[in-house]
Parts: C-alpha cells; structure tokens; sequence
C-alpha cells in the first residue's frame, strides 16, 4: 500500500512538474515537426513488430542530430529491440543507413513517457528533411482475454495502443495499420476514421496532431500462433582447440498464451486436431549452423526420442518436439547440445589474440527469451577475454572445471533480458592463448599411465617380505 | 662406496664359476646348448608364459563382462531402467547433493504420503555409497562425469570385479584353470546379467560382488587358518549387509557349512578361527547399518550363526578337555553330557527369547524362502511380484544353459576331490539352486555357485582330454617312427589300436566342449541382447514397415507431471510406480515400491477397485491431486494395471473385507467384455483405463474401444467421470493421469 500511495504522490507531482516544465523546456523538441508518419503493427505472431516511417522536418534555426521517439511507461518494458535507419536516395535506388539509437530521459517528461533518441549521422540543418524508418520489437504485448481457456477453445488476446502516434513532435499526418493474423477480431475500438479490410484494421489518416496526442485503442482478436517463449536459456560454447565447439543449451520454455483449464482429452487431441487443442503447439523449429555433428536433445530424466535433423550447405534445421504438447501455461525443460567444426567459429585476429565469432540469440524461430545467458568457456590457460556485443548485455566472468582441469576455464558469460529473433547477430569473444597448453592434458595421461606402469614394475620386482620365507 | 664393487665381483664370479663346468663336461653339445640358452633367453619361461596368459585371458574376460552389458546403452540411452533402480538413483542423487548425514538423516516426505519414510533407516545404503564414492573419486580425479553414467556403469563395474573375484575362487577351490573357466563363465551367465546390464543400478549389481568376495575370502580364511583373511571376510560381508538384505544367506549358509564340517569330523583350528573371527567381527559390523540393527542378536533369522558359533565354542572346550583327559571312555561319557547341555541350554535359550518377544520369529519373506507356498496364501503382496514366482524349468534353461548340465558334473568332481572348500561350493551350489526354484530373481544368488561349479566341471574334463591327447601326440610319433623303420609288429599294434581310439575320442570329445561352450557364449549373448537390455521404460516396437517405433509414455507422463503440475501434488498410483513417480516425476506418491506398509497398499487397491464415489471418499481423505493408471490397450502393452487389477483386490480384500474378489469375476473369469461382471465394469480402475477408450478405433476392422492388450471390445464405452478429470494422456495412451476436483460447493 506504502509503495502505491508514494507512486500516486511522485505521479501528481510529475504532473503538475511536467505542466509547468512544458512551457518552459518545450523549445527544443518543438524545432522539429514530422510531416508525416505511418506506422504498420504486425500481430502476426506473439512477438509484435512495428515499423514506423517518420519524415522529419527540421522548422527551427538551429541544426538538430538527435529525432527523439517517445514510448508510453507501459510499452516501454516489452521493447525487446529498436532499430532505426535513415532512407537514403529515392524510389529503386534507396538504400538505409543504420542510426545509433539510445534510451534517454528528458526532464519534462509527461505521464513518465520514456524516450528513444536517434543519433543522426548529419545534423539535420533548418528546413532540410529527412526519412527515418524505425524498427521495434514489442515482446508481451499481447494479453490473453479470456485468461483461461480450455482445450477446443481458441486464444484471443488483447492488443492495447494508441491510435495515434505517441510523439514529442507535431505531427501533420499519420496512419496506423494493424494486421491481424486472421480475419477473426473479436473487436477494436473504433475512433474516427477506422477501416477494417481482411486481416488490416486501419487508423487513420489523422492530420496535425499536437505533440503527446494520445488515443489509447484495444484490438480483441484470435491469434493461435504458438507463445514460446523461453523464460530462461543458458548456451554454453566451449571451445576446445583440438578442434570442436561443443554448445550445450539448456531451455525452460512455456506457452505464455491464455492458460488451459479443466480436461485434457487426448481423443478430442488426436482426433480433431483442429478444435482439440488449437491453441497448443508441439513442433519447435531449430536453426543451427551447417555441418553440426552429435546433435543431442534430452532433459533431466533422460533423452527424448522425437526430433529431427535435417542439414544443407547453409544451415541444419533441428526440429524438435517437446514431450507431450505445450498448452496454455504448461512449462518444458529440456536441453540441446551439438557440436561444430572450429574452423569455422575460431579466427584469430591480426594482433596474435583469437577470438571466436558466435551467433549470439536463440536458435529456436519465433521465439522470445526472456532471460538469456551465454557462457563462453575458454580454453584452459587462455587469458585476458573481452567480448564484442553489438549491444548492451551484462558480463561477468567465471570459472568452471571440467575433464582434466587443474586451473579451470575461464568463463565469459553475458547474460541479456528479453530476446528476440532479432538479436541473432554475431558477437565475438576475443582472448589470448598460448597453444603448448593444448599439450598439458594428454601430458597428464602419459605420465599416469607412465607411472603406473612404473609402479608395477617396481612392485613385481621388489620383494616386500619382511622375513625370508622358505618356499 | 666400498660395497659398490663387491656385488659386482660376486656376480662376475658367480657368471665365471659355473659356465666352465658345463663346457668342459660336455664339449659335444656345447654349439647346441648355446644355440638353446641365447635362444631360450629371448624367450619367455614356461611360467612366465602362463602368467601372460592368464593376466590377457583375465583382462579380456573383465571387459568382456564390462561390454556385454552396455547392449541397453547403445540401442536405447544411458539410462536408468525398471523400477527400484530409479528410487537408488534418486537416493544417490541426494547423496552427492547434500552428503552423507544428510542422507543417513533423511525423512523422505515425498513418499508414503501421509506417512512418509525414513530413508536412511530403511535401507541398504552399500550400493548408493559406493556409486557415490566411484563419483566423488572421479570427480576428484577431475573427470566431469554425471553422477547418472556412474550409477548406469556401476553394475557393469562390479561384475567386471565379480569375475576377477570368480577366479581367485576358482583358483582357491580347484586350480588356476578352474578360475579362468569360471571367470569366463560368469561374466556372460544371463542368470547375472539379467541383474546388472548398464542402468540396472539395483542393489543385486553390487551385492553378488559382495557375497562372492565375502565367500571367497571365508573360504581362504577357512584354508589359510589365518586372521588376516578372516578379518578381510568379515569386512566383505559388512559390505554385503550394506548392500542387500540377501546377506541372510550368507550368515545363513556360513553357520552351516561350518556345521556340516562339524558334523563331518573336519573340525580344526583354521575353522575356529575363520569362523569365530569372521562371525564377531562381521556381526559388530554389520549393527552399524541402521536397517540391520541389532537383529543380528534379536531375529531368528540370524540365530543359526549364532548357535553354531557357540557351538564352536563347546567344541573348542572338548577338544582341550580330550587332550586333558588321557582316558577315552571318560571323555566320550563327558562328550556326551556336554554336548547334551549345550543342545538343551542352547534350546531353552532359543525358547525363552522368542517367547518373550526378544527373539523376534521369522518374517514372511524367509518363510516364503523356505516354503514356496506360504507367500501365495498369506502375503499377496509377495506373491504379487512376478520375479517372486517360483522359476519354470525354462527360465532355468534360459539363464543357466549348459551350465545346468556340467552343474552335477561338476558336483561330482567335487565330491571326488573333497576338501573344506569344494564342501562349501556344494553347500553353496545346493542350497542356492534350491531358493533358485523357489524364487525367480534367486536364480541370481545362484549364478556364482553354478558358474563356479561347472568350471570345475570343464576345466577338470578338458585338462583331462588334453592330457589324453597330449600324451598320446608323443606315443604316435614314436609309433610312426617304428612303424616306419618295421613293417610289422603287430602285438605292439594291437596294444596301440585302443590308444589312437582314445586319442582321438579325447579329440572329438574336445571339439564337442569347445562346441557346446561356443554354443553357451552364443546363447548368452543373444539372452543378454533379446531379453535384458531393456529399459522398460521405454518400449520398442516393429512399426509395420520393420521400423523401430518407440514408446516413451511413461517419461513423457512423468515429465508433464514434474513440471505442469503444482510440486506439492500427491499421486496415487498402484505401488509399482510409485518410485518413478517420484524419481522422474519429483512428485509426492501415496504408495511406493518399498512395500513396507501393507494397509496402506490395501488402501490404494480398494480405492482402486471400488465405485468411483467412494474411491473419491479414500482420496479425500489420502489428500490425493492426481491419479496415475497404466493402460496398455492402444498399444497392446499387456502389463499395464487391468492385467494387474486382480491383485490390487486381493490386496485391498486382505485388509478391507469389503472387497471380494468374486465380484469382479465371473464364472471365476477375469473379463472386461461385456460379460465382465458389474462391479468390475464400473469400479475406479476400469473407469480410469477405459474412459472414452470407446470412442477410439484402436485397430483397422475393429470395433472401436477394442482392446488391444486383451483382445476384446471393452464392455462399458460410456463412462461418465463425476469426481475425477482427465489431466493428461500419454500419446500412445500408456499412462493416463487423471486429476481429483475439490468437492463441490454445498451452494
């Protein structure tokens, strides 16, 4: 109760702060308006895309470099990812240039609206404009209504937005299309100039929106798209310089749809598959690298026979099928192991260090992980790691031990929240490693089984017996 | 510095001295003998030669043992199989986990709910332990092995010792021959390895290790006279304690061996020694495990070691008082007195403890041993257990193979070469294939004993045969040399005609040894991969296009449980389950395999077999979630729970009277057609296994609810479930849970 009624105080004064704030500090979004805005919300699956195309337009003296892209509190949370690029040339010769994008705070903030500042590579001069398209990922976004459903049923959820642009700019013009994955929608708040055709819903056009317009709208709509979300993922990546990359990933995945309740019918299952467990899914799909080899797939009681591998040049698709299927809320654990030729992950660069080039992510299509840990077990003896991440991800390092170690491995771990598809880009591990510790564990095996030997040989040809027994 | 040079002038003299003497004596053969010596030297003596031999054939018959029982491992996985495995698994595990007083202290309250059970006080820890010891030493070794590899190689392992354990024995009661035979022998015995394939990590893995050690040391201890073997003995059967409660066999059948020698006039020192020594040290020992206790002191069971040690006593007395006693009638009217009182004050001893209570009389379990027929009429829960039947002829066949001729065979050279120690394999063979007959899963204690025999047996006829042949390879050559040089002779022909007769049936007998030993290794390698290399818990099937179908229901059962259902939930299955349940399922059972409470048992049966009402009347009052049944009828899977039903009644009817098992029989016919009787086509179980079974065509032409496993169409295709809800079903419908609603609202 104490934590509520100090957040209602911090939020009435926020208010009346940012009420005043606003004439005062509002100079410096209001140099810039956006002539015209379009965004497009894909429902398609559980992982919700937006993609917003901005034409920016600098009215004010003074040349900007930062666009700012304004959230509500809410959805700020489930932005998984946030890409910006700026168009470059017209119509078939266009070509984007990614932006830096950063989370910032601006004092005045209305509402606790959370922003994005988009580094422009030229600062953008009086009355030049610029096209911008933004990319973001919402992860949970989607909220199951009913809650609980059960197995014939099928998932609805809501979507919660604004019809109109959340911006810190005015904006001239601006349309918002939601594409549904099926035709059937329960409902949608229907505002001014709303359009529904097929699977779009369409809102808009609005002209000459002042900054911090809001219009909050739901979508109710059928989405049967599995939910899988990963809750926790841990890959281990180790390397071993007699020539494999052995990756061991350990999955806690759960439907994160509308929970099931009551009966599971294994008949209703088997025999109308598609009313007797629509909302459910079994198949996962895993995309590995080429040329993987010893491909396991088990869990904490033992291996779990129903997967299949199928490899090409380009990729090796991995599909797997959890035990039983996942329906709303049931969990499954398990874990996937493979290995990988070196040669194909381990460089070394110009300056005598090596480094390793992963994919960072999760390999499972369409998923959301919502805590992901990477371990990167170096070699024994290596020394001094640093990993390249092309984005913010927490790192720790520790040791772990395995066959034959005396020292330990070193362990690079980089731990990120809420992953998406997106993030499946390379990351690299740079460290150093003398090559004669390659030797030391054969070394250790050699001298046992030397000694040992030895030790025979001694015993059978020294006599023991302290008095001489006559035989 | 100065007793440097003397060894050196003493071996140059030494080499000097004696090489002259052959040289100057025999100066015609000198190139010869030289040619021999440098050739010899190159060479391995005879004895060396033997020793090679003898140290590969060991090394190979110890990894033979190893692989022959990896079969499971490579078809299936690296896993743990059957069912009171998962329970030592699931103990080992919390061994490693949390150390040995946390394990030793452990209330298990996962188990036997509401009751629960003191682990640490009721059972063998040897086999957990040592699987734990073989861990923490790899561990400490820095090889990260999983503590399930140990525990699913900790069998193999140790029949990889028990044939090193076979040869000392065999070396010990006949000859070094005898000990490699028997060593190979055991190491492929289906009797054996039906108990200890990889991932069988049950108990009977580590203890026939245990008790052949135990027996072979006794027995050395009894050869040698010596307290140090003795000692070795009594740490060998403090092991077996630890490890199986079938050490009342040994403390059973090391009584009267000892007896029999009493009685046989073979008393002697080396046995007073090894068995006073043996029985007391081995006895404080064993107190130490706390599922023992102090019955060794307190159980009839244990009384014979403890008679016959004093009886030991009163004959170690005579024997001083005859050597006092210079007069022979004196002392046998003295002998007779004492011998009297010691029988009757032993008797009177025996009476007043197992009247008063202190004594505790003999369980059910030794007297089904000892009378196969107690167990089907008093303990149905004995009987229940199908490796507690009594063995068919077959399976002794299956198990022993040749062995179960060259047993007598080899019970007659014993008998022809008698001595302390073939008088304990006979006694070992003879009362061990007795409880072989008796009980099924005893054909294990047996195994060592047959094995050991018949390599008597084989090493005794093929040292003989080979002596023939042997033999006769130099008369031939003489033969033929003079056959040559004369044409005729034939009075020495005559002689010689019976010798090539034999030689040559030496020979063919040879090749039909080798024959039928080739034959027994074939047959046990075929037993080993068709018939105990499998999991049981996951089921392999020819598909209809000769592929390998496999079914994993019981996992996949067990995983949903483990993580879809609240961890507190309790799960009421028949007794067999009980311990995957709570190994793989990490979930809380009511009954398990450790059947130590009958009532409770009974509970869950007549629940079971009762109309669903009331059975939801028991689980209320068992605080039950979810209900577990096997159902084999999609699949044809035959023991599944209907084929089991019957002695869920006659358990729950043992207790709870209201259950008769007449009333689900008709015409003394267990059906579940329609004929089947009412109560049996509306109690729990037939409800759980069969609904909405009828909506389900099972097999092309068949109507459907057509039972696979029994071959009938079931008898009620419209069962309506008040008190309970289908949770979960297994893809091939082996395991159906079921999950128990909370009462209805009175409003």
């Amino acid at each position: 109760m104490d934590a509520l009624r100090s957040l209602g105080r911090v939020i009435v004064a926020f208010w009346i702060l940012s009420h005043l704030s606003l004439l005062a500090y509002s100079s410096s979004p209001q140099d810039l308006q956006i002539l015209s805005a379009e965004r497009r919300i894909d429902l398609s699956s559980h992982i919700v895309k937006v993609f917003l195309t901005l034409k920016v337009e600098n009215t004010g003296g003074s040349p900007v470099s930062e666009v700012l892209l304004a959230f509500p509190p809410t959805q700020v949370d489930h932005i998984a990812s946030l890409k910006a690029a700026l168009t470059v040339g017209k119509k078939k010769k266009k070509s984007y240039v990614p932006l830096e994008v950063n989370p910032t705070d601006l004092p005045d903030a209305p509402n606790q609206t959370k922003y994005f500042s988009i580094s422009l590579l030229n600062p953008l001069n009086a009355g030049e404009t610029a096209t911008l398209e933004v990319l973001y990922i919402l992860t949970h976004s989607l909220e199951p209504f009913p809650a609980e459903i059960n197995q014939a049923e099928s998932q609805l959820v809501y979507f919660r937005d604004s019809a109109i642009i959340l911006s810190p700019y005015y904006i001239k013009q601006q349309t918002t299309f939601i594409r549904t994955p099926s035709t059937k929608v329960e409902s949608f708040t229907r505002v001014e100039s709303t359009n529904r055709a097929g699977t779009e819903i369409k809102y808009g056009p609005y002209k000459d929106r002042p900054a911090y317009s809001y219009s909050p709208v739901i979508v109710h709509f059928e989405n049967n798209k599995p939910f899988a979300v990963v809750e926790e993922l841990v890959r281990e990546v180790e390397i071993s310089h007699w020539g494999n990359l052995q990756i061991t990933e350990h999955y806690r995945l759960s439907h994160a749809g509308a929970r099931h309740k009551g009966v599971f019918s294994r008949v209703e299952y088997q025999s109308r598959p598609s009313s007797g467990g629509i909302s459910s899914f079994k198949h996962l799909l895993a995309r590995l690298p080429p040329r993987v080899h010893s491909v396991f797939y088990r869990d904490e009681i033992g291996n779990i026979s129903s997967s299949h591998l199928r490899i090409d040049y380009l990729k090796s698709d991995l599909e797997i099928e959890p035990r039983y299927p996942l329906f709303g809320g049931w969990k499954a654990t398990f874990v996937i192991g493979y290995g990988l030729p070196l040669e194909d992950f381990l460089f070394e660069s110009p300056d005598g260090r090596r480094y390793l080039n992963f994919t960072f992510g999760c390999p499972l299509a369409e998923t959301v992980v919502d805590k992901l840990i990477i371990k990167v077990v170096l070699p024994e003896g290596s020394k001094d790691p640093s990993a390249v991440v092309p984005f913010s991800v927490k790192q720790h390092l520790e040791t772990k031990y395995s066959y034959l170690d005396v020292a330990g491995r070193t362990v690079v771990v980089l731990e990120k929240e809420n992953v998406v598809p997106e993030h499946n880009s390379p990351f690299q591990v740079y460290y150093s490693f003398n090559p004669i510790f390659m030797l030391a564990e054969p070394l250790m095996l050699v001298s046992t089984f030397f000694f040992v030997f030895m030790a025979s040989i001694a015993y059978l040809h020294i006599d023991f017996s302290i008095c001489k027994t006559s035989s | 510095m100065v007793g440097k040079p003397e060894p050196v002038n003493g071996t140059a003299t030494a080499k000097t001295g004696p090489s002259p003497s052959p040289a100057t004596s025999m100066s015609g053969l000198k190139p010869d003998l030289l040619n021999n010596l440098s050739f010899k030297t190159l060479k391995l003596k005879t004895k060396q030669q033997e020793l090679l031999i003898r140290v590969s054939i060991l090394c190979l018959v110890y990894i033979l043992a190893f692989i022959t029982r990896l079969f499971s491992v490579l078809r299936y996985e690296s896993m743990i199989h059957e069912f009171d495995p998962y329970f030592n698994y699931r103990t080992t595990l919390y061994l490693t986990e949390k150390g040995f007083y946390d394990f030793w202290n452990w209330f298990d309250s996962e188990s036997w709910y509401p009751l629960g059970r003191i682990i640490g006080g009721t059972l063998y820890p040897g086999l957990m332990v040592t699987a734990a010891l073989i861990y923490w030493t790899l561990r400490f070794l820095s090889f990260a092995v999983h503590i399930r590899e140990v525990c699913v190689l900790t069998a193999p392992f140790f029949a990889s010792n028990t044939t090193l354990v076979a040869y000392f024995f065999g070396k010990e009661i006949w000859d070094t021959g005898a000990g490699l035979v028997a060593a190979a022998l055991i190491a492929i015995c289906p009797g054996y390895i039906s108990r200890s394939v990889a991932g069988s990590y049950d108990n009977e893995g580590v203890a026939i290790f245990a008790l052949l050690l135990t027996f072979y040391l006794f027995v050395k201890a009894v050869n040698t006279g010596s307290l140090a073997w003795a000692l070795a003995s009594a740490f060998g059967y403090f092991y077996m304690v630890s490890a199986w409660g079938g050490y009342v066999f040994i403390i059973n059948l090391i009584p009267l061996y000892v007896l029999v020698l009493l009685i046989t006039g073979r008393y002697s020192m080396r046995l007073y020694v090894a068995y006073n020594c043996t029985y007391i040290i081995g006895m404080l020992l064993a107190m130490q495990i706390r599922f023992v206790g102090f019955q060794h002191v307190q159980s009839g069971e244990h009384m014979a070691a403890m008679g016959v040690f004093f009886l030991m006593q009163v004959f170690y007395f005579l024997d001083w008082v005859r050597h006092l006693l210079s007069d022979t009638k004196m002392f046998q009217a003295f002998l007779r007195i004492t011998v009297t009182c010691a029988v009757g004050i032993g008797a009177v001893a025996l009476g007043v403890g197992t009247a008063s209570g202190y004594i505790s009389p003999w369980t059910g379990r030794f007297y089904s041993l000892l009378d196969p027929t107690y167990a089907k009429d008093h303990i149905p829960i004995i009987a229940s257990v199908s490796e507690h039947q009594p063995t068919a002829w077959s399976s002794f066949m299956f198990d022993f193979h040749i062995l179960l001729f060259l047993f007598p065979a080899g019970l007659y050279f014993c008998f022809k070469r008698l001595s302390d120690a073939t008088i304990f394999i006979v006694m070992y063979g003879l009362t061990s294939m007795y409880f072989a007959g008796v009980m099924v899963r005893l054909i294990l204690v047996a195994t060592p004993a047959v094995c050991l025999i018949s390599a008597i047996a084989v090493s005794a006829t093929i040292k003989n045969l080979t002596q023939l042949v042997r033999a006769k390879n130099k008369v031939p050559q003489t033969g033929s040399t003079k056959g040559g040089s004369s044409t005729k002779g034939s009075s020495k022909g005559s002689v010689d005609q019976s010798q090539p007769f034999q030689r040559n049936g030496a020979t063919v007998l040879l090749f039909g040894a080798f024959y039928l030993l080739s034959k027994y290794a074939t047959h046990c390698t075929w037993v080993t991969s068709e018939a105990y290399s499998s999991p049981s818990i996951v089921l392999a099937a020819r598909g209809a296009h000769g592929n390998r179908v496999i079914f994993d229901d019981y996992r996949e059962a067990y995983f949903w449980l483990r993580q879809n259902t609240p961890p507190d939930a309790k799960v009421m299955s028949w007794w067999d389950y009980g311990y995957q349940i709570t190994a793989m399922g990490n979930r809380t059972v009511i009954v398990d395999n450790n059947t130590w409470n009958n009532t409770h048992i009974a509970t869950v049966g007549r629940a079971m077999s009762s109309y669903e009402d009331e059975a939801y009347e028991i689980m209320r009052s068992l605080d039950v979630d979810y209900v577990l049944v096997v159902f084999g009828g999609v699949t044809g899977y035959s023991s599944d729970d209907i084929n089991k039903f019957l002695w869920m009644v006659r358990i729950g009817g043992g207790v709870f009277p209201v259950i008769k098992e007449p009333d689900y029989l008709v015409n003394g016919e267990y059906r579940v057609d329609k004929g089947a009787a009412p109560k049996m086509l509306n109690c729990l179980m037939y409800k759980l296994s069969y609904y909405r079974f009828g909506e389900l065509t099972t097999e092309y032409g068949k109507p459907p609810g057509y039972d696979r496993a029994r071959g009938v169409e079931i008898g009620n295709k419209d069962i309506k479930l008040e008190h309970l809800e289908e949770a979960f079903t297994t893809s091939n419908w082996i395991v159906r849970i079921y999950k128990v609603k909370p009462p209805n609202n009175r409003w």
